[in-house]
């Protein structure tokens, strides 16, 4: 598992693309908000959080299919699903890969990208926080959307409509934990139901993932 | 006798060929009815005019948007445990029309909250949810027609269908807490003092009647329809082997 884990991160760091492009993605959507709503601060620093929320959930839907499809084109992932290792643990371990390489690098970069974007003092330490615990289940969901479109050419497109309703709850309650902490309102309510969520989808996603991949490999 | 014996395609397609009729008429007849008696022969509502009449076609839409995802819940379940292809197929069949409920449903309400709200949409939970489910029939129906092998297509769409439900379920939680209601509560339930006047209350119930009908009805053509063309395909695959 660690030795799979160790070559899916080298492979993302070494083999152009993939690592640094979910975080540029997210840096342009960042840069990119002003000019449309624009300069003013009173807007933005409102509107701050949840956009940091929405570009971090768009960047990690663009990587989402390369979580699968290239182990896929160049057939290693049937190795994979012959070796030792059952499906359950494989599809977690590229979940948590794909956390570490994509989703990590976001929630590091989201208090940089909030000062852009007039984010304010309150809202550093809660945008980093809501996106720790909201992202593991935009990774875990998003490796059951790419083991569901494995097999499918340019399913790209429809990865995101399959995906994106999946990732409602994790929004919704992510970036009310960003509204409240920065507004000071209780925070216990949706701190512990983005936890709760977070949980369960890692404690139980990749049963289904694993379900679809068995369907797909066969 | 079990009800297990219509998983049979023959056997399915012989008793539904019988009740198709039935239900297609019945849903005709149940709708001209239900419509014609709540539109024209009941009385205008004294707050909200005759803009409550949207109420027949509104309230059923929505109950069936609902219902017939749970439906494709139910026959997922059974395709993923007793591997039935009719089942399978109904799935497939029932999914745009639902899609459709639910658009109707969007839409006659968004006619009926521009002069009662003041808006045609709001963020409210039920509205919310709504959409969302619209955005869950979509992607079904795209996974549905997007893959080519028919088996793989049924098993990836059922477990869609049930990790969708789960997240359905979750997200009008999630809406609910996100933001206030402006959508009136339950008005027709059973165990409640106070529901929508009697008036009101036949003609819709009629309506209601109309719609499963109606929805009975496309959904048995639409998996009578599905079971010929897989015909037709092992046709085909035979005469070119041969």
């Amino acid at each position: 598992m660690i030795a799979l884990l160790i070559r899916d991160l080298r492979l993302a760091l070494r083999a152009g693309g993939g690592f640094g492009l979910g975080l540029a993605f997210f840096l342009i959507v960042a840069a990119l908000v002003p000019f449309a709503v624009g300069p003013q601060a009173a807007v933005l620093s409102t509107i701050a959080g949840g956009v940091l929320w929405l570009g971090a959930l768009l960047a990690c839907l663009l990587s989402l299919d390369r979580i699968l499809a290239l182990d896929w084109e160049d057939g290693s992932l049937d190795l994979m699903a012959s070796a030792p290792l059952p499906l359950e643990a494989l599809v977690s371990i590229k979940a948590l890969a794909h956390w570490l390489t994509t989703a990590l690098p976001l929630v590091l970069a989201a208090p940089v990208l909030g000062v852009l974007l007039q984010l304010p003092q309150a809202g550093f330490y809660w945008i980093t926080l809501s996106l720790a615990i909201g992202t593991p289940a935009l990774s875990v969901i998003g490796t059951f959307g790419a083991a569901l479109t494995v097999g499918i050419k340019r399913g790209g497109l429809l990865l995101s409509i399959l995906v994106l309703p999946l990732y409602v709850p994790t929004l919704i309650f992510g970036a009310e934990l960003t509204r409240r902490g920065i507004q000071g309102m209780d925070t216990s309510t949706p701190l512990l139901m983005s936890a709760g969520i977070s949980f369960a989808c890692i404690a139980v996603m990749p049963f289904a993932s694993a379900a679809v991949l068995r369907v797909n490999l066969r | 006798m079990s009800l297990w014996e219509y998983a049979n395609p023959k056997k399915f397609l012989a008793l539904s060929g019988r009740i198709l009729p039935i239900a297609a008429w019945g849903a005709g007849l149940c709708l001209v009815v239900g419509l014609v008696w709540g539109f024209f022969f009941t009385p205008d509502d004294y707050k909200q005019g005759s803009t409550v009449k949207i109420i027949y076609i509104h309230v059923p839409a929505a109950l069936m948007a609902i219902n017939i995802w749970f439906m494709m819940l139910v026959t997922s379940l059974i395709w993923v445990i007793r591997r039935h292809h009719v089942s399978a197929l109904a799935a497939r069949a029932a999914a745009p029309v639902g899609a459709m409920m639910t658009l109707i449903a969007l839409i006659t309400g968004a006619f009926w909250g521009q002069p009662m709200w003041g808006t045609w949409w709001a963020w409210d939970p039920r509205l919310t949810s709504f959409l969302i489910l619209f955005l869950f029939y979509l992607g079904y129906i795209a996974l549905w027609s997007a893959i080519e092998n028919d088996d793989t297509a049924a098993d990836l769409t059922s477990i869609l269908c049930l990790v969708g439900s789960v997240f359905a379920a979750l997200s009008r939680w999630a809406v609910n807490f996100w933001n206030q209601g402006l959508h009136q509560g339950a008005s027709l339930s059973l165990d409640k003092e106070e529901n929508v006047s009697d008036v009101f209350y036949f003609p819709l119930l009629v309506s209601i009647a109309g719609f499963v009908l109606l929805f009975v009805a496309l959904m048995l053509l639409r998996t009578r329809t599905e079971i010929r063309a897989r015909r037709i395909k092992a046709l085909i695959a035979r005469e070119t082997l041969s």
